[in-house]
Order: structure tokens, then C-alpha cells, then sequence
């Protein structure tokens, strides 16, 4: 008991000082929970994420914005692979991080339950969808876990690049013929809301912030972040030509950010207890993708266990 | 020497984009992360390698045609891609055995293109492409080794991939009036002449693997004369659905 709070104490005065928390020291169970989940989640997001931006890699209307969209997917999928690392460094293994997203015990990013319906999607999804998860992700890079705030200093470089490719494509289609500046708009009403959507709920309702706060895994609220992002994001809009689909968008003069209109809560409770446009369809395109490739993860360990037995043989017979 | 065509560069320009597209396909349905990053990997080089190739060979066509152009605007009868790149996907054993093929005959035609003086701006191409079949050779040539020699249920799989597939490997070697006019320039040796370089590869590789090449005198040809199989034309509607829906916009 004595022992357990001078571990607490000394981890404690480690958050105070600002000092990296690393995979072999003593964390408390909460905090070790409170990070399996965060980065699995994260992890997870990246790679459901990868299925509505695939969805239009084969019908990229130029080569060169198929080399970019499947250059960004599979970023997607690398930043997958290192937060499963960086999660499998707090005990838990990327086979049971799999089954409980396959299974809907693990959650990812609701934002990723709708569909992308055209290719004005792709630069949505990368302006307002990336640029949202860079607002809640560079504060990471400073977070109290070292193996997460590494690997976060990676994902938020490529994901800034991601968002400045989306802005990209919103751009040429703005400029472009009348029916694409119509599918850029028609883009920015389905995607606006719930980008905001994106940064949780407001800070009063946020059930694991405090804690999170306290920990240095989280540095700003959800609503901090969330006025960042508008405040940041509409002169953007205005520079496409675009109305952002908020009657009671304002410039305050008095706090110097956007007022903005209440979001529709219930339709985020809706898509994060799975009845979203897409919910069920992302999580079986994930088992079906899991389940047909069992034999060839079956094949490669089998080859592997092959391999060594024959070498080990060879030691043997030496 | 009669000056050479576009067509040749054409050719090259096909086999890498129509296989770039079906292992775009591939995204997310990966049977690890791992792999779903490989495939995109290589159908990223691929791409690449097509853009290139497609460029040079609209310029030298000079009806200004760019890459685009001659990819979202050609019909499935104007492609000149060999069949073997455009066979659908099918599971991952099927995908790495086509991969296989196609790696071990790229890279044999890399190689000799990377190696001539004839075609300068060719040759600086597939001096790049070279490093980058290189590790594609090696990626599928292991896979086809782990999964002939992994379980019996991976074992029969493959085993049948390379049935289908195997029919598809004749054209690749074949030669006409382009590749004829290649090989006379000096550009590019006869498709024939590496025939058994790349058979000897292949089942060397085969034998790793415990797998039979299959005895068979069916042969599938027609892709360099614009005579394709089924898929293709479903493979182009796809792809080029954006530009053939709004001619004229730029994206």
C-alpha cells in the first residue's frame, strides 16, 4: 500500500513536471485503461477511415487525384499500424484491439458512419474532416504518453498534409463548371455538422475529459477545439465561395470568434449508438476483410513455423 | 530505320495503369494492415510508372493527348494492355500470382529498357521502375512462396490460381510489327528472347513454393491488338466515370 502511493506520488509529480510517461514505468490502472482506449479508437478510426475515402480511388477523375487519394488512404492505414504499436506498448495486443472493433465493443470515429457520396467527398473529408482531427490531434503530440505523443508527431505532419490536398480539391471545384460548384456545396451541408460533431460533446456532458485534463493526456476542451476549428475554418469557406449551411453563423466582435448554432445532439447519439447511414455496412466490410484473409494469415504463420523448424533441423544435424 | 511510333510506349503505359487500378481495389479489403499497404505501395509505383509512360506517349503521338486523356477516353478496343494485368482480382492468392507473373516479365523488360541508348527518355523511366519492380518481384515471390508452402487449404488455392492464371502468361512473349520495330532500333529485344530467362525465374520460384506449373495448351491472347477480356471494359467504365460525365471539367 505504502509502496503503491509512493508510485502514485512519484507518476503524479511526473505529469506536474511535464515529464513523459514511457511504456515500462508505473502508471495507474486508469490511466493505462484510459489510453488502451483512446489510442484503439484512434487506431480504429484510421482504419474504418481508409473505406470512405477507398470508396473513390478507382473513380479519381485524374490520375494524378488518384495518386494523391491512394498515397492519403494508405497513410491512413500507416497511422493505423502505429497506434496499434503504440497501444500494444500499454499490454494489449492488435489481434484484441481487431475483435473488439469487429465485435462493436471498440468505438471509432462516428464521422466515419457516413457515406461519401460524391467525389466533392474527398475534399470535404480532407478539408472539414482532417482539419478537425488536426485540431484535436497536435495537442497530443504533447500528451503525457510518450509512445502515443511519438507517434502523433508523424500522424499530425500527414495529416495536415491530407487537409491541405482536401482544401485542394474543394478549390479546383469551387473555380470549376456550375455543377461542380454545386457539388462542393452540396459537400460542405452534409459534412459541416458533423465535423463539429467531431470534437465530442460540449464540456459539461464530456464524461472522461476531466480526468483526461488532469492527466495531460487531453490539453483543451472540447469546445475550445471546437471554436478553434470554426473560427479557423469559415474565412476558408468564404474563400471558396462557399455558405457554410449555419443561419446563425456571426463574427462576435466582443469575443473575437464565430457564434455558431446549437448542434443536433440526437443525431450524434443516433450514429454512436450504430444507427448511422453507414454504421453497419464500415464494421462487415472490416470482418469480411478480416474473415477472407484468415487463410492467408493462417498460410504465412504455418510458412513461418516451417521455416524455423527447418532451421532448427539444420542446427541439429550440425 | 523507320522512326518508332507511340504505340510501344503505349503498351507499357497500359499494363502499368490497368494494374495499378484493380490493386487500387484491394484498399481495406486487405487480409492484414500490413498487406493493404503493400498492394496500395505497389499500385501507387504503378501508377506512377503509367503516368509517365502515358505522358511521353501522348506527346509523341502529337495529337495532344496528355495522360488523362488517354486514360479516361480511350475505349476498353483502344487499350493495348496484355490480358494477364486485367484479370478481376479475384482473393489474395490470385491477386499475388498474377502479380507474380507480371513482376517477373516487368522487371526482364525494365531492365532492358533501363539498359538502352536508343530511347533515352524510356530509358530513364524504367531506370526508376526498375528499383521499384524490384521489391514488387520480391513481395509477390514471397507471398507466393508463403502461401504454396503454408497450409494445405493455402497450398490448393494457389495451386489453382496459377491453373487460371498460367494460360494468360503466352502473350507476354509474343511479338508484331511494333515489337519487331522496337527490337530493330535496338529499343527493346524481342518479347520471345526472354522468354526462358523468365521461365526459369518463375519456376524457381514455383519449386520454393511446392507448387506445379501447369501443363496446358490453352492460350489467351489478343490485349495488344485491343481484343480483351470481358472485365475491361467494367474496369474503364469505373474508372472513367467522372471524366466521361462532365467533359470538360477540370479537377
Amino acid at each position: 500500500m505504502t509502496q503503491e502511493m509512493d508510485l502514485n506520488q512519484r507518476f503524479e509529480d511526473y505529469i506536474a513536471a511535464d515529464q513523459k510517461i514511457e511504456a515500462k514505468d508505473w502508471m495507474p490502472d486508469a490511466y493505462r485503461k484510459t489510453l488502451i482506449r483512446q489510442i484503439s479508437q484512434h487506431a480504429h478510426s484510421e482504419i474504418i477511415g481508409m473505406q470512405p475515402e477507398g470508396n473513390w480511388i478507382t473513380r479519381a477523375p485524374s490520375l494524378k487525384r488518384k495518386s494523391i487519394l491512394l498515397a492519403k488512404v494508405q497513410d491512413e492505414a500507416g497511422h493505423g499500424l502505429y497506434l496499434y504499436s503504440a497501444a500494444e506498448t500499454l499490454g494489449i495486443t492488435r489481434d484484441e484491439m481487431l475483435d473488439a472493433l469487429h465485435t462493436g465493443k471498440a468505438k471509432y470515429s462516428s464521422i466515419f458512419n457516413y457515406p461519401t457520396l460524391t467525389w466533392a467527398d474527398m475534399g470535404a473529408v480532407g478539408w472539414l474532416v482532417d482539419g478537425a482531427a488536426i485540431m484535436n490531434q497536435v495537442p497530443l503530440c504533447k500528451c503525457s504518453y510518450g509512445p502515443y505523443a511519438r507517434a502523433m508527431v508523424r500522424v499530425c505532419k500527414e495529416e495536415s498534409f491530407h487537409q491541405r490536398q482536401g482544401f485542394q480539391v474543394m478549390l479546383n471545384l469551387s473555380n470549376g463548371t456550375a455543377e461542380q460548384k454545386a457539388m462542393a456545396q452540396d459537400a460542405l451541408n452534409r459534412w459541416w455538422w458533423p465535423s463539429l460533431m467531431m470534437f465530442g460533446p460540449n464540456d459539461a456532458s464530456s464524461k472522461h475529459s476531466e480526468q483526461s485534463m488532469r492527466w495531460k493526456i487531453k490539453r483543451f476542451s472540447n469546445d475550445e477545439l471546437r471554436q478553434r476549428f470554426v473560427d479557423m475554418t469559415v474565412p476558408q469557406a468564404e474563400l471558396l465561395g462557399l455558405s457554410v449551411p449555419d443561419p446563425a453563423l456571426k463574427w462576435n466582435e466582443e469575443t473575437g470568434h464565430y457564434d455558431f448554432g446549437p448542434i443536433d445532439w440526437s443525431e450524434f447519439e443516433q450514429v454512436i449508438s450504430g444507427n448511422g447511414p453507414c454504421n453497419r455496412e464500415r464494421i462487415a466490410h472490416r470482418v469480411n476483410a478480416h474473415n477472407e484473409g484468415a487463410w492467408v494469415r493462417e498460410a504465412a504463420a504455418a510458412h513461418a513455423a516451417k521455416v524455423a523448424a527447418r532451421a532448427d533441423q539444420q542446427t541439429h544435424a550440425a | 530505320m523507320a522512326k518508332l511510333g507511340h504505340e510501344w510506349i503505349l503498351r507499357l503505359g497500359d499494363d502499368a495503369l490497368v494494374l495499378a487500378q484493380r490493386l487500387s481495389e484491394w484498399c481495406s479489403h486487405g487480409p492484414a494492415l500490413e498487406e493493404d499497404i503493400a498492394l496500395s505501395n505497389i499500385a501507387l509505383d504503378l501508377l506512377g510508372q503509367a503516368r509517365a509512360l502515358l505522358t511521353l506517349a501522348g506527346e509523341r503521338e502529337g495529337q495532344g493527348r496528355d495522360e488523362d486523356a488517354l486514360a479516361y477516353f480511350r475505349t476498353d478496343r483502344e487499350f493495348s494492355n496484355a490480358l494477364l494485368v486485367e484479370v478481376p482480382n479475384g482473393h489474395f492468392g490470385d491477386t499475388i500470382v498474377r502479380q507474380m507473373l507480371f513482376d517477373q516479365f516487368a522487371l526482364l523488360r525494365y531492365e532492358a529498357l533501363a539498359g538502352q541508348s536508343a530511347e533515352p527518355e524510356v530509358a530513364a523511366i524504367a531506370a526508376k521502375a526498375v528499383k521499384e519492380v524490384r521489391y514488387h518481384a520480391a513481395h509477390s515471390a514471397q507471398w507466393v512462396v508463403r502461401l504454396g508452402d503454408g497450409t494445405d487449404e493455402s497450398h490448393n488455392k494457389v495451386q489453382e490460381s496459377l491453373n487460371v492464371l498460367w494460360p494468360y502468361t503466352q502473350e507476354l512473349f509474343e511479338d508484331d510489327a511494333v515489337s519487331q520495330a522496337c527490337a530493330a532500333a535496338g529499343v527493346l529485344p524481342l518479347n520471345a528472347s526472354y522468354h526462358a530467362r523468365w521461365k526459369e525465374q518463375v519456376l524457381a520460384i514455383l519449386e520454393e513454393a511446392t507448387l506445379n506449373c501447369p501443363e496446358t495448351s490453352a492460350l489467351l491472347t489478343g490485349g495488344r491488338e485491343g481484343k480483351h477480356t470481358e472485365h475491361l471494359s467494367y474496369l474503364l467504365a469505373e474508372m472513367q466515370v467522372l471524366q466521361r460525365t462532365y467533359p470538360g471539367a477540370k479537377w
